[in-house]
């Protein structure tokens, strides 16, 4: 328990991509079968465990420590699980130190009354970071910053694979993952993935440069629109449907209308979109409607029915027990129309193609976009296969101008890790009448990058001269009519919010240029964002 | 007998004692004060006279300049005077350099206040020692609980652990002025560590002094980048920064200062390090949690073995210990004295 809590530790108070990835190889490397599997089963939430309820370690707390006395610290520290960590009066002789396999292989095994006294028995012996670990882990509230994909990148790292191959190996394994580390240590052969309808990783563009375009011969292309949605992988073998995230994560339990659709042995690239359930299909809506189905573990009729999903097809990678990915595109697309027209699959229709006759015809399309739902235009080579990642030269895209306004800054943050010497997250807003008829700010956004080092600096300087108030790590700084910094901001879409004071919330917001020249008085209005609203 | 709070009782200005019409640690400028240690929220400048160990009215010279009162008034430990009547003397408190309890007897009554304590290995002090009394004033900074610090020793290891694993990075520790930064320094001295350790210019003066009563620091050098002599002995750069240890006062690890040091690893020495989620919310990577002030095992275990009539707390999170005095059957009141700031906050 001792190394995974420190490794917990360690992962909770380092603020670098790069230094959290260390801390997990190194373990990797330290620590043997099968007790690394289970922690990377903890950390990505694929482990299986007999859950203990807050309210029963409470209990058991509340046996040992005067209850004022417990009151007064949970009240000082704030999170249960940390107050009890620290609480916990351990056994004087109690010295047997339970390891994380043994947690996760006895605990299941337990009635509740049973895991009560054992639990209790553990906390007695460990140290406060290896209780704290102890008590997250069977909360099942880690919280530590990780996420799935940074744990399959460490993982990579560790076995000098690529990442996607461990994406594609992912939905076939079980924790502890002993196969998997056998290979990754060149102790075994690669793991099959078993499994049925499993995860391919999936092919990238690249975003069009003015330097690439020299580079690129538009008649070797072909053209889509960029639809602003989710990518997406469905796929479905011998009955078994899987939706998928673009780094791999099932997200099949978020769209169950979507999944019992999938009535086809086939795998399919798209995008994953909302449409308009008044209208016929599929008239798609704006990505902030696909919002409110994300992020869901669960789903209630009445989502289902307000925001109906569906895909727009891009690619068919596997058909019928054959892989297609080796098939150039050209030949891939053929066979992906008649997939669609022959199955007819409910909830899908294809990425209709565009034809575009030169670069001039291509930067029209990608400034008058027949809909809002349309963010800019793919470009895929004829010839190129599937491959996973970004393959130079073969898709690009071409997004569309992100929207600008000029804004004022408010508020100035420090930043993490790097960057904590520095105000480096913003919150800027636009001008509107108050009550009284006169012009107040109103936030609304916040960036955080955008500027060159050398533009840090210099926005750190000023909100360091133009404080007026502070609160903990946050700046006010002077913004009136007369006074303040107007930065242009650009962002990649616009909706309506109840939880922002401006009525507004920003899509991607970016500081694109700080206007040092341009009186804050000149920055744009609220009315001129609810304009850019798509209804 | 009289009454415990004849000798002593609270005031605005700070602990009142009537009958010798002088005041102890008093928060504003008063005619006569006895100041138990040299921290800003104990001894302040200002008072007509001060009594304290020679070594707090050096660090308040230092710190203050040397018209920081009118009159001194020294006073070694175990020694004893005599104030309209009242004896005063000092005791070790094991907090800080100089720091003492006050033990104030008149008519038979005994208070000790202890100022700050701790109990703890400190190279750069006596350790606490114990007095008899009938009340026993204890400070409760940490007085919950949850702060059960670890062992001093193996929190000093985890920085040399670190700066081992991290010899890319400058690590700065953040650690209070007085008192702390020498501690760190001299236990990582007891720990083998012989390397140069630089120190913020605000550590200057107070490191001097310390070396002056017989601290020994070791070599200190100035953690400024165009310093005469970097870590390679020839002119500072950044780069020879890295993996070195640099001691700061804890406002300056994460400010425009931390800068100029090659990606700078923030480490910072206090118990309130204790809590993963200050530690978090300050950006500190390397929580090392040490304290000059008692944690509660120190604070209960010291109360026990004083064994006082009553207790009195004051700074600090005074209920929880008024709470394990009653529980044990202690007589306890909380002083609710003002203008204590918590350790390093």
């Amino acid at each position: 328990m001792q190394r995974f809590a420190d490794l917990l530790d360690r992962l909770i108070l380092t603020p670098s991509r790069n230094g959290k990835l260390r801390l997990m190889e190194d373990y990797f490397r330290a620590v043997p079968d099968p007790e690394r599997g289970w922690a990377v089963a903890a950390i990505t939430r694929d482990l299986d465990i007999r859950s203990v309820k807050p309210a029963m370690l409470r209990e058991m707390t509340a046996e040992r420590v005067d209850a004022e006395l417990f009151a007064l610290s949970y009240d000082y520290v704030g999170d249960l699980g940390e107050t009890i960590s620290l609480i916990w009066p351990g056994k004087r002789g109690a010295n047997y130190q339970v390891s994380l396999t043994e947690v996760v292989e006895t605990l299941n095994a337990m009635s509740r009354t049973e895991a009560r006294g054992t639990v209790a028995t553990w906390l007695d012996a460990l140290d406060p970071t290896a209780r704290w670990a102890l008590i997250k882990l069977i909360t099942g509230g880690l919280r530590i910053g990780v996420g799935a994909r940074l744990v399959k990148q460490a993982l990579a790292n560790f076995g000098g694979k690529p990442i996607q191959d461990i994406e594609e190996l992912w939905h076939g394994l079980a924790p502890p993952y002993t196969a998997l580390f056998q290979w990754l240590e060149g102790k075994a052969d690669k793991p099959e993935n078993a499994m049925k309808a499993p995860f391919r990783p999936v092919m990238l563009a690249h975003a069009i440069e003015e330097a690439d375009k020299p580079r690129i011969d538009l008649s070797e292309n072909a053209f889509e629109w960029k639809w602003d949605g989710i990518r997406v992988q469905a796929v479905a073998e011998g009955g078994q449907t899987r939706l998928y995230s673009r780094t791999g994560d099932d997200i099949s339990n978020a769209f169950p209308d979507l999944v019992e659709s999938m009535e086809f042995d086939a795998a399919i690239d798209g995008e994953l979109l909302v449409y308009d359930p008044a209208e016929p299909p599929f008239a798609v809506r704006p990505f902030n409607d696909l919002q409110q189905r994300l992020n869901r573990k669960t789903v209630t009729k009445a989502m289902l029915a307000d925001y109906p999903a569906f895909i727009r097809a891009y690619d068919l990678l596997w058909h019928d027990g054959q892989d297609l990915r080796g098939l150039p595109f050209e030949e891939r697309r053929a066979l992906l129309e008649r997939f669609i027209d022959t199955e007819k699959p409910a909830r899908f229709d294809l990425s209709p193609t565009v034809s575009v006759k030169s670069w001039e015809h291509l930067a029209e399309l990608r400034a008058n976009p027949p809909l809002d739902a349309i963010e800019g235009l793919m470009l895929k080579k004829r010839s190129s296969v599937y491959v996973p990642g970004r393959p130079r030269g073969e898709w690009w895209k071409w997004k569309r101008q992100p929207f600008l306004i000029d804004a004022v800054l408010m508020y100035a943050q420090r930043g993490h890790g790097k960057r904590s010497s520095y105000y480096s997250d913003y919150t800027f807003g636009c001008w509107r009448q108050d009550e009284n008829g006169t012009d107040e700010l109103v936030p609304v956004g916040k960036a955080y990058h955008g500027f060159t080092d050398e533009e840090l600096k210099r926005i750190d300087r000023y909100v360091r001269n133009n404080t007026i108030d502070r609160f903990g790590p946050v700046r006010s700084v002077r913004a009136s009519k007369e006074e303040g910094l107007v930065l242009e901001i650009a962002f990649e879409g616009l909706a309506r919010s109840k939880r922002h004071k401006s009525g507004v919330s920003m899509r991607f917001p970016r500081i694109s240029r700080l206007r040092w020249d341009k009186p804050a008085a000149d920055a744009d209005r609220l009315e001129t964002l609810e304009a850019m609203i798509p209804d | 007998m009289i009454r415990p709070d004849q000798l002593l009782c609270p005031s605005p200005a700070g602990l009142y004692c009537p009958p010798g019409d002088f005041y102890i640690d008093p928060v504003r400028p008063v005619d006569r004060a006895v100041i138990t240690h040299g921290h800003a929220d104990h001894a302040r400048a200002g008072h007509g006279t001060v009594l304290a160990t020679p070594e707090t009215l050096a660090i308040m010279a230092v710190r203050y300049g040397e018209e920081f009162t009118a009159r001194r008034q020294s006073l070694g430990y175990g020694e004893t005077t005599t104030i309209n009547g009242v004896e005063v003397s000092f005791a070790p408190a094991g907090h800080v350099l100089g720091s003492a309890q006050a033990i104030t007897t008149w008519k038979g009554m005994t208070i000790v206040c202890t100022g700050d304590y701790k109990r703890r290995e400190d190279p750069t002090c006596p350790p606490f020692e114990p007095i008899p009394c009938h009340v026993f004033i204890s400070e409760a900074t940490f007085g919950l609980p949850v702060f059960v610090h670890p062992d001093t020793r193996g929190e000093i290891a985890k920085l040399l652990g670190s700066v081992q694993h991290n010899p890319d990075r400058a690590h700065l520790v953040g650690a209070y002025a007085l008192g702390k930064a020498q501690r760190i320094i001299t236990l990582l001295r007891l720990m083998g560590y012989d390397q140069p350790i630089y120190i913020h210019g605000a550590l200057q003066r107070l490191c001097d002094l310390y070396e002056e009563h017989g601290v020994d620091l070791g070599e200190l050098r100035p953690a400024t980048i165009d310093a005469k002599d970097g870590p390679d002995g020839k002119k500072g750069g950044k780069q020879d920064f890295a993996g070195q240890v640099i001691i700061a006062p804890p406002s300056a690890i994460q400010d425009k200062w931390a800068r100029r040091f090659p990606d700078p690893l923030p480490a910072f020495a206090s118990g309130w390090m204790r809590v993963r989620q200050r530690a978090r919310q300050r950006g500190v990577e390397l929580p090392l949690i040490i304290s000059d002030h008692a944690d509660w095992t120190e604070l209960t275990d010291t109360i026990t073995e004083v064994n006082p009539e009553e207790l009195w707390v004051t700074h600090g999170r005074e209920e929880a210990l008024v709470r394990w005095a009653s529980l044990k059957g202690l007589k306890a009141r909380p002083l609710s004295l003002v203008g204590y700031e918590d350790e390093n906050e």
